[in-house]
């Protein structure tokens, strides 16, 4: 496969693209710019449908409608704008109508800056907006998985009827990588639910208001078993050394890749450790981390946040092990020499 | 004539009102008296009467006419509050066929809407929009409406509305009427029979409008809400002939010869043309032939103009030509010290893990605060690379491997100053392990976007690689 060196922003696009995208609304925001210019020029080119919206409310809507509409639709945004698009999200998963959201991630609260911080987990893992749903989170570490997990996500969100958000961050969307890109093309198939304006969808509808406790009780009933099936079927994660590992390092996204280098330096230090990488941070990887809590003595969550993935990995190992978490704000991305000195501070002291 | 019976634009029964069916499933669920029915039977005639019920797309709003998907006999999609005109552009980009009708009430389309009327009417979209003005928030229970007039009480005016407190109604039809995209607007009044003809002429061509893709079509119903004004249904028609449309002008603003309105849409590409155009060319397969035992940390740092980006991204793709693993990260954030910019390569043979680099394995530095910034970060027996036209101070440290080059002057002296960055890339890998200089040479031709300024980098080059055998 021939490889080119190329931004996540942009190569996240050309995945789309061959994954079967024909719709792209946005709104431009930093650090997803280059999505919506990448967009521009070759959803556009393509014959595919590029606009720029008036606000992510409106963009968000606009994948609503065309989605509606049977497309295969997608919007890119950072966390000032999810939070705009939150509304329309929810009625998304009212309706089960597939979307795909890029999500890079800034710092935050408010407009905060536009460096990364991992603090839009909570907001995309555990729904997001009013009512009880799920979205699928993937986490992309690299140009590459940009690629791939944007090329796949359309199936995703089509075959579970959900949005797919690919959450990645300022610096996953910015660097350069080697990436090489699927050679077959994808497309969408024709949806019962959809209106397609034709006789065969006239007596379609496309709705989430259901006034009567009863209905709305059964539409999420079945909405809580179709999660609970995604968390058998879809949880998907990557290990690195953790076969003899005594210490546990978990991350996601940009400090994953960090945490990476990380277990390197430890280990050439005389620590066994190991990498935990959940590639889906919804449904989160807890069976496995159960599992390896059996087998190390303390794990450790990186992450630019508060704590939001390690609370999850609190649920998953129930006090088992001790969860140490090293966690940055603001937009400081901290380097592998300064997790492994925390790490050892906080496993040997 | 308008018609007394149940138009078949509506469903025959009404079963997502009443899926039991029965008497329920006869009757609509507007008030005594409300200009809902109406509005919908009109549209319902038209849609019969024109026989585009398979190709209609109707969005139902949030308001008293939530519910529209009870009745049109269409394919239906209800939105979120004020949405529809947004949702409706994503509908029609998507089919290009569909009639789309958006129909909605004063607090979705004039309040909380507002952004998405005006710019789905901007950009002309092809669809035609329903906007029922009665003055009030009926669903909610009698609120005030963006729409409501001056001195009016509603639930929250009970003093009535103010315009130094509430500011006054808004028109919605001559603020769409200010736009450039509509073709068609026009407010019309269902307080008398004329006008209810009125009524039905705008609706059907607002709708033909559509049929012959003319563009967006907006027209603004005045409507009677009797219970929400707390009126008879008489009183309240003599109320809209009295007060409203004294503030609301009834009148056609707009309707425009226009030919019809293409999709804008480039041609639709095919697998292969979209493959062409997404994949890289062939004949770039990377040939691995460099191996490190160690990865490589360089740091490439100086003044905004001075090519430091761009050559961070050179190194990578010369890396990648050899074989090897790399990225590039720009500089970002509290990382960026000194007023300098900088950009982070890692190659390695392996996959790259952290991109973020605190202890540099090579440091360019292309100005003096790059080296003030950075030196104390390179790893012992690592490489500094100085540009000694711009850099007066010598590197401090005696355990790491330095270089003085005049890259800029050098640069100069080819004619070409901004080629500096070349000449310094140039000689890091004329010292490093890898990647080689030919992957260099290999990926300018490719990535040197003014063809005109291949040779003259080929050039500098040279001269780095004269002034390293000094």
């Amino acid at each position: 496969m021939s490889k080119i060196l190329i931004k996540g922003n942009s190569a996240i696009v050309r995945g789309a693209l061959l994954g079967g995208a024909t719709h792209f609304f946005g709104y431009p925001i930093t650090p997803a710019s280059e999505i919506a210019h990448s967009a521009a020029e070759l959803f556009t080119k393509s014959g595919r449908t590029f606009l720029q919206a008036e606000s992510e409310t409106s963009a968000i809507n606009m994948i609503y409608g065309s989605s509606a509409a049977g497309a295969r639709v997608m919007t890119a945004t950072s966390g000032p704008g999810l939070s705009l698009m939150l509304e329309g999200v929810s009625y998304l998963a009212g309706c089960e109508l597939p979307s795909v959201i890029v999500d890079v991630q800034r710092a935050g609260p408010g407009l905060g800056n536009i460096w990364p911080e991992q603090s839009d987990y909570n907001t995309c893992c555990k729904g997001g907006g009013h009512g009880a749903f799920k979205n699928i989170v993937l986490a992309p570490a690299s140009g590459q998985e940009m690629t791939d997990f944007a090329y796949k996500a359309f199936d995703l969100a089509d075959e579970w009827r959900m949005t797919v958000i690919l959450l990645s961050d300022a610096y996953i969307g910015q660097m350069m990588e080697p990436v090489g890109f699927p050679e077959e093309a994808k497309h969408g198939a024709r949806k019962d639910y959809a209106v397609y304006g034709d006789a065969e969808s006239r007596g379609n509808l496309v709705s989430s208001i259901i006034m009567n406790q009863q209905g709305l009780a059964e539409l999420n009933a079945k909405l809580q078993a179709k999660y609970r099936r995604a968390e058998e079927e879809l949880v998907d994660w990557e290990e690195q050394q953790t076969d003899d590992a005594e210490y546990l390092l978990a991350a996601f996204g940009i400090t994953s890749r960090i945490a990476s280098t990380a277990v390197r330096m430890l280990r050439a230090d005389g620590i066994k450790a190991g990498l935990f990488r959940p590639k889906t941070l919804w449904p989160f990887p807890s069976g496995r981390l159960a599992e390896l809590a059996g087998q190390v003595k303390a794990m450790g969550v990186a992450e630019l946040n508060d704590g939001m993935m390690a609370d999850d990995v609190d649920l998953a190992v129930a006090g088992t092990v001790p969860v140490h978490r090293f966690n940055w704000f603001g937009g400081y991305v901290p380097s592998a020499e300064e997790l492994v000195a925390q790490v050892k501070e906080a496993y040997n002291g | 004539m308008v018609k007394h019976t149940k138009p078949k634009g509506f469903y025959d029964e009404f079963l997502r009102k009443a899926p039991e069916g029965g008497p329920a499933a006869g009757t609509t669920h507007y008030c005594p008296g409300c200009g809902h029915g109406t509005v919908h039977k009109l549209i319902a005639e038209a849609i019969e009467d024109m026989n585009i019920g398979d190709r209609t797309i109707f969005l139902s709003p949030v308001g008293c006419s939530v519910f529209a998907y009870y009745y049109m006999d269409a394919g239906n999609i209800q939105c979120a509050h004020g949405r529809a005109p947004a949702v409706g552009t994503g509908v029609i980009r998507t089919r290009d066929d569909a009639i789309v009708i958006s129909y909605q009430g004063d607090g979705d389309l004039a309040a909380i809407g507002t952004a998405e009327i005006v710019h789905a009417a901007n950009r002309g979209e092809n669809m035609a929009v329903f906007f029922v003005n009665n003055a009030i928030y009926g669903m909610t229970g009698g609120q005030l409406a963006p729409t409501s007039l001056l001195g009016q009480t509603t639930a929250t005016t009970p003093f009535g509305r103010l315009q130094e407190r509430e500011g006054g109604p808004i028109h919605m039809a001559e603020v769409i009427d200010a736009l450039d995209g509509p073709v068609f607007v026009e407010r019309t009044t269902l307080s008398n029979a004329a006008g209810v003809m009125k009524t039905r002429k705008a609706v059907r061509q607002a709708l033909s409008n559509q049929v012959e893709r003319r563009g967006f079509s907006f027209v603004e119903i005045l409507s009677p809400c009797p219970v929400g004004w707390k009126m008879t249904p008489v009183q309240s028609r003599v109320w809209m002939k009295e007060e409203m449309e004294k503030n609301f002008e009834v009148k056609k603003f707009r309707d425009r010869d226009h030919v019809t309105r293409s999709s804008g849409r480039m041609n639709l590409m095919d697998d292969d043309a979209l493959l062409e155009l997404l994949l890289p060319a062939e004949g770039k397969e990377a040939v691995s032939t460099a191996k490190l035992e160690e990865e490589l940390r360089v740091k490439i740092c100086g003044f905004g103009g001075q090519g430091v980006l761009s050559a961070g991204t050179l190194l990578a793709n010369a890396a990648i030509v050899d074989g090897l693993e790399a990225t590039w990260l720009p500089s970002y954030g509290p990382e960026m010290r000194g007023g300098t910019a900088n950009a982070s390569v890692v190659i390695s043979s392996l996959p790259v893990g952290s991109p973020v680099i605190a202890r540099p394995t090579a440091l360019l530095a292309m100005n003096g605060p790059s080296l003030d910034s950075f030196e104390d970060d390179v790893v012992s027996g690592g490489l500094i690379i100085v540009n000694s036209s711009l850099v007066k101070q010598k590197v401090k440290r005696d355990d790491v491997k330095v270089i003085y080059a005049p890259v800029s002057a050098m640069a100069s002296e080819a004619g070409f100053i901004k080629g500096a960055n070349i000449v310094m890339l140039a000689l890091y890998l004329l010292n490093a392990e890898a990647p080689s200089l030919d992957g260099l040479k290999s990926v300018i031709p490719r990535l040197i976007k003014k063809k005109e300024l291949v040779d003259v980098n080929l050039k500098l080059i040279d001269r780095a690689e004269e002034f390293n055998k000094g």
